[in-house]
């Protein structure tokens, strides 16, 4: 401004007044009490009910918990050591510890060959989850298959390596032919592999050893956890391909194949899964011929795939129909044909924006894979509500079980989530 | 544009059915049709062969024969000697009630702890992300497990509510919680208008009292609208919508003699009251707690998705905040909110069949348990039982269509 009115103030301060310390009750953590906890007198009841919930938990478990005994085998013996004490029995998991995991019927010394195919899954597995991996890594994913179920089951080493030379084989005719066309090579790779499995089918039969290095383990013998991640890992891998068909399909222009698709789809969303895995018990059997004897695993398998691949097909459509319109124009635009399009420009993107959404679905169909119990297979919580609690030892052992039960499926799906996310954060290349 | 030549007419050549546009999604949809024809064909053929070879016949035949099996739980009257179609129809009211009661408290559940997830308190907001992720990350069978199993262990059998000095006794002397179920206090009506059989009648006159209350507060609060629109203040309608919905209930409980049927220690069980099945209360609860999760989660998300603007607009406007809320925030969330939150129903409903594990009498546990095992009707029973699962979805789904219609943001 100006200095007219210099004269007329009596004192003018030169320097400014140190910055004082903010009052006690603005820093540090008693302001974080205040605003956090104690902001108004409704907050703060919340606070004291909140505290008096945890209160209420902690106080009844923790000393449950930390009582809890390791080392008996069997429940009256637990009840002996406590000696009216409160504290769990944690003996039954130690004691049960590779029935819980494994299912009680498979072959105690064979228990390194799932153990060792677990381990092979997070390497298989990591180079599909982190990109930053060397791609290289992927030729064990593609393995994986083969060993797994090599490792599994056993048997002749033949009908795994079968397996893959058909894939091989219908690799390359497909990379042969599909110069000329897409659907030729498409086509072309699928008889390939049809005549492969036909003619290894042949060799296997005939050169199956009598005693192979494996040895066989029939999949009625397969539980526990085991046979949770199993079914979820078999069934999340196979309908990922299946749903991105029926996905596409729904968004054909032709009339024929969008209907197979769309009631396809909205009836095996309609329905319970477990009427699904009735169909598989009591029902698909019947749908095969007499000779084939399709095992209950396999038929379980099929039925929880097509289940999953309709809930990720929708997740998929839900991809496809956020991608802009310019996206496909400009696809047609370039001159590619509908398989050149898909591959090259609309999939990559539609498929990162459903990621999110698949593993929701994925962590959801691993949960359902607790409802197999109900068609009497023996995964975890068939173990635990049939031979482990109907045992002379352990009957009356719920809450031990139970909460381990709880605590395997929370770690897996927990983590699983947690990893969408930090995968959403890693995708998003949107600046907003 | 016009420089473009039409391909030559007349010269067909078969090579044109893949490789010229105007064919290929015919021939497609040929050899598609035909592979899906060889494909049925094949099942079908597969089907009745083997049908044949152990000789049975698809015939709905059974579903009138007598079940020969009793159902503890039931709404409608049934017993062993009744029709195995009698028994499905006792199952679908089962999972039509256990469904709908899951769904209204899974409601309260997820917008509560949705709200209290974005309360501006620490501590609270942390409880409910606790309760979220545990609840959504285990697996629904086991919550219906663990509860079962609560009332089934853990809950004190009725003989330890006899003698002088009992270990447990009764809450306020009107519900008992044991181990065969809940007793709580079951209304009946001295006076009622139809007599002994007539019960159902007297409560559906409780329900049409209750709907015309609805119907006269709309018309209150249409003539306050008007009102306000006319002059600018809005009549206070406060207690007279209340008047509107207890006085006509009360006054038609009083005339029919509302009176309580409390349940009492008789012998060895509980007598009177209305006995509330240990599998139902585990099923609507573990359905409950698990589906409020996932609402709390729609709930969050969709009241976040109102940005800021919307709320300061509305207080620049001079609205206070409860109205900002139920003005301004809520109309919009509630758009967002809505569709997710029938899909969740659609779970509950899908997933009340795990009724079957706890012996919950629904539709999976009669027809496709005990019918099905007793008859042997494999097919017949497992295409019904997805029948009726297919039908609600379906109804679901065309109700949520018909919402989405309705709240579409109209764009003009």
């Amino acid at each position: 401004m100006s200095d007219t009115h210099a004269q007329s103030v009596a004192y003018v301060r030169e320097t400014a007044i140190p910055a004082s310390p903010a009052p006690a009750n603005e820093t540090g953590p008693i302001k974080w009490l205040r605003d956090n906890l104690f902001a108004t007198w409704a907050n703060a009841l919340l606070t004291v009910a909140a505290l008096y919930v945890i209160y209420l938990v902690l106080s009844s478990t923790l000393p449950w918990i930390l009582g809890g005994i390791w080392t008996t085998s069997s429940l009256s013996e637990c009840r002996d050591v406590l000696a009216g004490r409160v504290g769990a029995c944690f003996s039954v998991l130690t004691e049960r510890w590779s029935q819980l995991l494994f299912g009680f019927k498979y072959p105690p010394d064979l228990y390194w060959r799932p153990t060792l195919a677990l381990i092979l899954l997070f390497v298989a597995a990591a180079p599909v989850l982190f990109f930053d991996l060397p791609r290289k890594l992927l030729i064990i994913t593609a393995l994986y298959p083969f060993i797994t179920y090599w490792l599994i089951w056993g048997g002749s080493v033949l009908v795994p390596i079968m397996a893959l030379l058909g894939f091989v084989g219908a690799y390359v005719a497909y990379s042969r032919l599909v110069t000329q066309s897409f659907a030729i090579g498409f086509f072309g790779g699928i008889a390939a592999a049809l005549v492969i499995w036909y003619l290894g089918g042949m060799i296997t039969a005939a050169l199956a050893p009598a005693n192979p290095i494996l040895t066989a383990v029939p999949s009625r013998d397969l539980g526990g956890f085991m046979l949770n991640l199993m079914l979820g890992v078999t069934c999340v891998s196979l309908s990922i391909p299946l749903g991105i068909a029926l996905a596409l399909g729904r968004q054909s222009s032709m009339p024929l194949i969008k209907a197979i698709c769309v009631i396809f789809i909205e009836f095996i969303r309609g329905v319970p899964l477990i009427t699904l895995l009735f169909v598989a018990s009591v029902m698909l059997a019947y749908f095969f011929p007499p000779e084939a004897n399709v095992d209950l695993f396999l038929r379980v398998v099929i039925m929880i795939t097509m289940f999953s691949a309709a809930y990720i097909a929708e997740v998929i459509r839900g991809g496809l129909a956020a991608l802009s319109k310019g996206q496909y124009e400009a696809a047609d635009s370039l001159g590619l044909d509908y398989a050149q399009s898909m591959r090259l420009i609309i999939l990559p993107q539609a498929l990162k924006i459903s990621i999110p959404g698949i593993v929701n679905i994925a962590v959801g169909l691993f949960k359902d894979t607790t409802l197999v119990s109900v068609i009497s297979m023996f995964d975890l919580v068939g173990m635990i509500r049939g031979p482990i609690l109907a045992s002379t030892e352990w009957n009356g052992v719920y809450w031990e079980l139970l909460g381990f039960a709880a605590l395997l499926f929370f770690i897996v799906c927990y983590g699983i989530s947690q990893y969408s996310q930090w995968l959403e954060r890693r995708l998003a290349t949107d600046h907003r | 544009m016009t420089i473009l030549t039409d391909p030559p007419g007349g010269s067909f050549r078969v090579s044109m059915l893949l490789n010229d546009t105007r064919y290929r999604s015919m021939t497609l949809q040929v050899i598609a049709a035909l592979l899906l024809a060889l494909a049925l064909a094949y099942l079908y053929g597969n089907l009745a062969s083997n049908l044949r070879e152990a000789g049975l016949k698809i015939s709905f035949e059974f579903l009138s024969s007598p079940a020969g099996y009793d159902i503890n739980q039931t709404m409608i009257d049934y017993n062993s000697q009744s029709s195995n179609v009698r028994a499905a129809v006792v199952g679908v009211l089962n999972t039509l009630l256990v469904a709908f009661l899951a769904c209204v408290t899974a409601t309260v559940f997820g917008v509560i702890a949705g709200v209290l997830r974005l309360s501006n308190n620490w501590l609270v907001r942390k409880l409910m992300s606790v309760y979220v992720e545990v609840f959504r990350n285990i697996p629904v069978l086991i919550w219906i497990i663990i509860i079962f199993t609560i009332m089934t262990a853990v809950m004190p059998s009725p003989s330890a509510f006899r003698g002088d000095d009992p270990a447990s006794t009764m809450l306020f002397d009107l519900f008992a919680f044991t181990n065969r179920g809940v007793y709580v206090p079951g209304p009946y009506f001295t006076r009622g208008i139809g007599g002994e059989e007539g019960a159902a009648l007297n409560w559906l006159l409780v329900i049409a009292v209750l709907v015309g209350s609805y119907f006269a507060t709309r018309a209150v609060s249409a003539r306050a609208n008007d009102t306000q629109a006319k002059t600018g203040i809005r009549p206070k309608t406060f207690w007279l919508n209340l008047g509107i919905w207890i006085l006509p209930v009360c006054a038609v409980c009083l005339i029919m003699g509302l009176s309580w049927d409390i349940p009492e220690l008789r012998g060895f069980n509980f007598g009177g009251g209305l006995k509330i099945g240990g599998p139902l209360i585990a099923l609507w609860f573990a359905l409950s707690i698990y589906t409020g999760a996932f609402i709390a989660e729609n709930v969050r998300a969709g009241i976040q998705a109102i940005t800021k603007g919307q709320t300061e607009a509305a207080s620049a406007l001079g609205l206070r905040p409860g109205r900002v809320m139920s003005l301004v925030v809520l109309p919009q969330a509630l758009r967002v909110i809505i569709p997710p939150l029938i899909s969740q129903y659609l779970n509950i409903t899908k997933n009340s069949s795990l009724a079957i594990a706890v012996g919950y009498a629904d539709i999976t546990a009669t027809l496709g348990g005990i019918t099905l095992n007793q008859t042997g009707r494999a097919i017949e029973c497992v295409l019904l039982l997805m029948l009726f699962y297919l039908v609600i979805s379906l109804l679901i789904s065309a109700g949520m269509n018909v919402y989405n219609n309705a709240v579409r943001l109209k764009e003009r």
